[in-house]
């Protein structure tokens, strides 16, 4: 027995308008100073102004947001009452909102408390939660994840629990019109990461299998486009459907290797998450290699690509993965990242424990142990294909 | 040779099971708490089995069967009816989404069952490590 989770979406131009029919008084509009700054939260507002509802804005939500911020958030949303929180940024954003909606409706339950194993949260009857995306990758205006960062312990908290899925996702191109080349290269990548562990984590299941290829297929085109020319609305169409169409078949299967590892990296080093999980990707696709092998030929096959005698499906995927990169001028490896060798090696421990305790990483199809992280990460930080 | 579920002998299997695994060892050393797994009986088992495992930093320090649930107080406390954890054992069904699902339960400190989630994978993985036979 599995479920299968989604919000209602909303997508395509125009999408934003959908703010203007919700019924209610007030609300809490969660997002960020650069949104602020870009004007995408006038439009917001005034999207709801027409639907007869006020609006109080709390923009201090920062990139991997704490827990200390989400705390700020519910003081201020339990003094406004609103009977709808709206989330309107990045994955960042949509997470914060998330976390600091369930508090606020259920105070007993502490943010950093959401576990997948409580149930009957009884959500929606303060408020509900539509989740506005601004960028093109972490479809978490339409998935049940939230990750924060645990600024003391310095480790990333997945949290998860289906309850906690939006009301409402709005997916508007127009809204990641604003994206630089830089934030839709690395969260595209975030999007392809999801459908691609979707895709070949041992949770998948019949109903997220379509939807994930279908959003590889997408990214591969469309993506590339989108660095090249932010004012290219069919790509940045084609790319904001594909990330939440990939955050709805991952969070109904789950992400895997390459989210742990890239979590991992992302609370030590503060790496943008799209650009860290994407980074180790053809890694933990090579690593993972012949308990995926079919998977990885489906996915090969998906992108017309061909296996050649000889070669392996998993090393033709991740070749690819590493051209798509290269071609939005994404980083190959921790030294392109510009880690330095001695920093990797003094946060090796905290690497290594950070991916053994992450949750993404019971779903792999390879589990490997701490010499095989270590590993991971030497040859992630060189650029070496995974031969292990 | 098949070890009777439900009985001291399949505790001390366990045990054994735990302390030969490097992957619990692993996954668990940062792990502190004692738990009951309550088997509870339903159409297929009439019997009500709880079994204390004592575990800390990835050892099992004690294994045993208990009668009376009120004998100790464990950190957590993971139940479920048979039939639920027979699927787990026989490796039908994946155990946390078993317990994401509701079909095994778990009661306790959630903030690190969260922070190790493999640990209780690779727990699992030790209970099917030897085989068990159960009873008719």
């Amino acid at each position: 027995m599995w479920y299968f989770v989604v919000p209602e979406v909303v997508f395509g131009q125009d999408a934003l308008s959908r703010l203007a029919e919700l019924k209610g008084k007030s609300a809490f509009i969660v997002t960020d100073k650069n949104i602020v700054n870009l004007g995408l939260i006038d439009k917001v507002k005034e999207q709801l102004s027409q639907a007869g509802i006020t609006s109080k804005v709390f923009d201090e939500v920062e990139p991997d947001p704490s827990l200390q911020t989400v705390r700020k958030g519910i003081s201020l949303m339990s003094q406004h009452k609103p009977d709808w929180v709206v989330a309107v940024g990045g994955g960042s954003v949509m997470d914060a909102a998330k976390a600091m909606r369930v508090e606020y409706e259920r105070p007993d339950i502490k943010a950093e408390e959401i576990n997948p194993f409580i149930s009957d949260l009884g959500l929606g009857i303060k408020c509900k939660l539509v989740c506005v995306a601004t960028t093109s990758g972490t479809g978490a205006e339409a998935t049940f994840a939230v990750v924060l960062t645990d600024t003391a312990d310095q480790r990333k908290l997945s949290l998860i629990n289906r309850e906690i899925v939006p009301d409402i996702a709005i997916v508007d191109p127009e809204l990641a019109r604003a994206m630089p080349p830089g934030i839709t290269s690395n969260t595209g990548m975030d999007a392809l990461t999801h459908a691609v562990e979707g895709f070949s984590c041992t949770w998948k299941n019949d109903f997220t299998d379509g939807l994930c290829i279908r959003a590889i297929q997408l990214i591969f085109v469309y993506l590339p486009r989108a660095v090249k020319d932010g004012n290219d609305m069919e790509a940045r169409e084609k790319m904001h459907n594909a990330a939440c169409i990939a955050g709805i078949g991952f969070i109904n299967a789950l992400a895997a290797l390459a989210h742990a590892t890239g979590h991992s990296l992302g609370a030590v080093f503060h790496t943008p998450h799209g650009r860290a999980v994407g980074l180790f990707l053809p890694y933990t696709i090579e690593f993972i290699g012949e308990a995926r092998e079919e998977l990885w030929a489906e996915i090969v096959y998906s992108l017309k690509l061909e296996v050649p005698k000889g070669k392996k499906a998993a090393s033709v995927l991740a070749q690819a993965i590493r051209d798509l990169a290269r071609t939005i001028k994404e980083p190959l490896s921790l030294k392109e990242l510009g880690i330095p060798s001695d920093k990797l090696n003094s946060s090796m421990q905290k690497l290594i424990d950070n991916t053994m305790a992450d949750g993404s990483l019971i779903v792999s199809a390879r589990v490997p142990n701490e010499e095989e992280t270590e590993k991971l990460f030497r040859y992630a930080y060189e650029g070496k294909s995974i031969d292990f | 040779m098949a070890i009777l579920f439900g009985t001291q002998e399949w505790a001390d299997a366990l045990k054994k099971a735990v302390e030969a695994s490097q992957a619990y060892k692993e996954a668990a050393k940062n792990w502190e708490g004692d738990i009951y797994i309550i088997v509870e009986p339903d159409a297929s088992y009439k019997y009500r089995n709880i079994m204390y495992l004592d575990l800390w930093h990835g050892e099992c320090r004690e294994a045993c069967l208990i009668k009376d649930e009120n004998e100790k107080s464990p950190k957590y406390r993971i139940f479920g009816p048979f039939t639920n954890m027979k699927q787990i054992l026989d490796k039908k069904v994946d155990p946390v989404q078993s317990m994401m699902t509701g079909k095994v339960k778990v009661k306790g400190d959630m903030a690190q069952i969260m922070r190790m989630p493999r640990a209780a994978v690779e727990l699992v993985n030790c209970m099917t490590a030897f085989e068990t036979v159960f009873p008719e």
